[in-house]
């Protein structure tokens, strides 16, 4: 196949951009610095549009698509940002708020976090749906990570970096709908866990502060994630 | 097995028929098994045995005859319907085939709810015996299948399936000509084809009652599926609550094996073609075809997003078709009388006919299957017979959790795929609950919430956080405690859910709220501004002042 006909134009809130049919709107959106908001995508992971916080407007289609799994197509006309879209973006993101005990100024990654920065971007100030405050259990059991299932917003990125890049397959999801929860293992202590190498990917890539290394106080924790693109450009090479 | 080798199993199994003069046909499906119809049966065995006349008398047992409220049932040659009919009655009834009926048990069969059927799924149920694939190709079963693999290409059956005009009976109603069409032009090493059988919604018992009564038909309506698209494999997705259809079902997949009509080769053509079954763990997600694949797949039971479409990247990544119990099982009929046949049947975008399972207020409660584009009032009033206690008719309730109530203003509507969308709600899997004024809405709201809750799998935020909110908020519609603000949060709610949730749970989920917030918003206001429930059914918790 000639590369040309690889090559889609297309255009995202009125600007003509380009990228390869294999590509996702998210993908061209990031290398035209368009912001989508997204928590549960992460470059380098396979995407499960999970979030629906990166909903778009495409013409033509009745329906909202997720751009982290929409492919580009010839002639696309995408709005990433609308009275509407943004209306459902920061509802979704008061129910995850209300879910379970997100409380910055105790948290290990105030500051640094990205529910916290999304909300701070969207303008939200207040919450306008009841608070569930369940009681959530905080695992410490591992040497050097914790994990608070209050903070957890279920994106399920440590399970998909400890799957397919790790290859340990430590982290699942166990429940259904609101009792949904993630665990090592099946559901045993993290601390326990045979198949665990600790090596700290999950820690990293989790949005929030739900995962964390020990000893780090509130607003310490900083994630470092430099290490995934690097590892899935390297693996790419030696294919 | 060739086309002679059918027939001559067919004229076998209808000589050996012809030998009895006599016949009784017990139901054995699950709805009269419940109500003790296995020990009519053995009773009726005894008793046939004790008087020496088995050789021209038969006992058979069947599949459902459809009037479950009034289960055992018991059918005999002389065209007499029996209801409620115990143990100790079998003698009187064996009597009764040289003589006068047994009048305290007969069943009118001359009412709407038997007149009014047309009946293309359930031809064989209750006729045949469900575990002797002898009597199902007796009845022209398997037939269709030769017909399409040495008449036909595969291009053909599609095109038959195409023009009948058959919708998917799973609830959304996509063209199944189509899908098929797609599946087969798709390009993989591998193709499969699933039978969806995760029928999950209160009250539905459609799926069940086929694959009870005649499990041959769905592997039949499989095979030319499998054999139009071109796939090797294939799935049944079964729930796991279902043993006896799953029992049944494994048993005709070993008689069909067993004759060649499953397996290497079938008919001497180089059509192959293997079928599994596969249980479903109890998760109302499942019956969402992503979902099933990852459950088939062993995988935990949640959706992804579409596209890819699974005809065009399915189980373990290739083109797969998936159908509902139902679409099979109106295969066989199709590819044996004709496509134009079938399309003659029913409305102009809704063909054949649908099975419902009639559940609810009404005085016959059970199984039917009506040509598509009957009135609500039919249904409810003539085939149902009406509401019991000379109450009066409040809803309809169609499709389950996806599906909303309509009021008796909606009464005269078609029951077709696009009137029910129309209206607000959904043909669904064929579940209709009908209501009467004894039902709170708000309360019927909070049960689908609740289960819907309860279904979610957890994958997207929308609805697993979103459900749990509109069920407290219904909750406290519920406790006389919620304001108007709450009812503008709900309305909120449905809109975020309808528009933003990842599959069809979840877009849907909304839908019971949506439509009794429409047609019955006096309810609604009745509980939140004078704290109380016009049906009686909701009341503030004890000890709380309202």
């Amino acid at each position: 196949m000639r590369p040309a006909s690889t090559v889609k134009t297309l255009s995202i809130n009125g600007r003509d951009v380009t990228g390869r049919q294999d590509e996702t709107i998210l993908d061209v959106a990031r290398q035209n610095n368009i912001f989508i908001p997204r928590l549960c995508e992460m470059d380098g992971l396979s995407d499960v549009g999970a979030c629906r916080l990166c909903l778009v407007e495409i013409k033509g289609q009745n329906k909202l698509l997720p751009a982290c799994v929409t492919t580009v197509e010839e002639g696309m006309e995408v709005t990433t940002d609308s009275p509407r879209l943004e209306n459902y973006r920061r509802m979704i993101l008061e129910l995850l708020f209300t879910e379970r005990n997100h409380v910055c100024s105790v948290c290990v990654s105030n500051g640094h976090c990205e529910m916290q920065m999304l909300a701070q971007r969207l303008g939200i100030t207040h919450v306008h749906f009841p608070y569930r405050y369940p009681k959530e259990e905080v695992d410490a059991s591992h040497d050097r990570f914790v994990i608070d299932h209050n903070r957890c917003i279920l994106c399920t990125r440590c399970v998909r970096v400890c799957d397919e890049i790790e290859g340990a397959h430590t982290w699942d999801v166990m429940g259904r709908g609101i009792n949904a929860k993630v665990i090592t293992d099946l559901n045993e202590p993290w601390g326990s866990s045979e198949t665990c190498t600790s090596c700290g990917k999950c820690v990293h890539v989790c949005p929030t502060g739900a995962l964390f290394e020990k000893g780090h106080s509130v607003a310490e924790m900083l994630k470092r994630r430099q290490f995934l693109p690097y590892l899935t450009l390297m693996r790419k090479e030696n294919e | 097995m060739t086309p002679e080798e059918l027939d001559e199993i067919a004229e076998l199994e209808r000589a050996a028929q012809s030998q009895f003069t006599q016949r009784v046909n017990v139901c054995v499906a699950a709805g009269c098994l419940s109500c003790q119809s296995q020990s009519v049966k053995d009773a009726l065995d005894q008793e046939v045995n004790r008087r020496g006349i088995k050789d021209r008398c038969q006992i058979k047992g069947v599949g459902c005859m459809g009037l479950c409220a009034e289960g055992p049932l018991v059918s005999t040659s002389t065209g007499v319907l029996y209801q409620k009919v115990q143990a100790a009655n079998g003698a009187a009834i064996l009597d009764s085939l040289t003589g006068e009926p047994v009048s305290n048990l007969v069943c009118p069969t001359n009412i709407p709810f038997f007149q009014r059927q047309k009946k293309i799924v359930l031809e064989n149920s209750g006729v045949i015996d469900p575990e002797r694939i002898e009597d199902y190709i007796a009845a022209e079963g398997y037939s269709a299948l030769i017909k399409a693999l040495t008449e036909m290409t595969p291009r053909e059956v599609v095109d038959q399936v195409t023009k009948s005009g058959l919708r998917g009976r799973g609830g959304a109603g996509y063209p199944t000509g189509l899908k098929w069409s797609t599946v087969s032009k798709s390009v993989g090493t591998k193709k499969y084809v699933i039978c969806n059988g995760d029928e999950g919604d209160p009250g539905a018992f459609m799926d069940r009652s086929v694959l009870e009564s005649d499990a041959h038909r769905v592997l039949e309506g499989m095979l030319i599926a499998a054999y139009a698209v071109g796939a090797s494999e294939g799935f049944i997705y079964v729930r796991a609550e279902y043993p006896l259809a799953v029992k049944r079902l494994r048993t005709a997949i070993r008689q069909a094996e067993r004759v060649g009509l499953l397996g290497s080769d079938i008919c001497g053509t180089r059509f192959s073609f293997r079928v599994d079954v596969r249980l479903g763990a109890g998760a109302f997600v499942c019956g969402e075809e992503t979902a099933l694949i990852a459950s088939v797949e062993g995988k935990r039971g949640t959706p992804r997003p579409r596209p890819p479409y699974p005809a065009m990247e399915g189980l373990f990544g290739e083109p797969t078709l998936i159908n509902n119990v139902e679409t099979f099982a109106n295969i066989p009929p199709i590819i044996r009388k004709g496509g134009e046949w079938y399309a003659q049947i029913g409305t102009e975008k809704s063909k054949g006919t649908k099975v419902f399972a009639l559940a609810g207020r009404v005085q016959n409660t059970g199984l039917v299957e009506v040509p598509m584009g009957i009135s609500l009032r039919e249904m409810v009033f003539e085939i149902g017979g009406g509401i019991p206690e000379g109450r009066k008719f409040k809803a309809v309730q169609t499709g389950g959790p996806s599906g909303g109530c309509l009021p008796s203003d909606c009464l005269d509507m078609p029951v077709d795929y696009e009137s029910l969308a129309k209206a607000g709600s959904i043909m669904g899997s064929g579940g209709m609950i009908v209501m009467d004024e004894s039902s709170c809405m708000v309360d019927v709201a909070k049960y689908f919430m609740d289960f819907c809750m309860t279904e979610s799998c957890g994958k997207c935020i929308p609805c697993r956080v979103g459900t749990y909110q509109m069920h407290r908020i219904l909750n406290a519609i519920g406790n006389m405690s919620a304001t108007q603000k709450d009812i503008e949060m709900l309305r909120e709610l449905c809109d975020l859910l309808k528009h933003t949730s990842l599959c069809g749970l979840g877009q849907s989920a909304p839908n019971p709220v949506v439509s009794t917030l429409r047609s019955f918003a006096e309810e609604y206001r009745a509980h939140v501004e004078e704290h109380r429930c016009p049906a009686g059914v909701c009341n503030a918790p004890v000890g709380e002042s309202v």
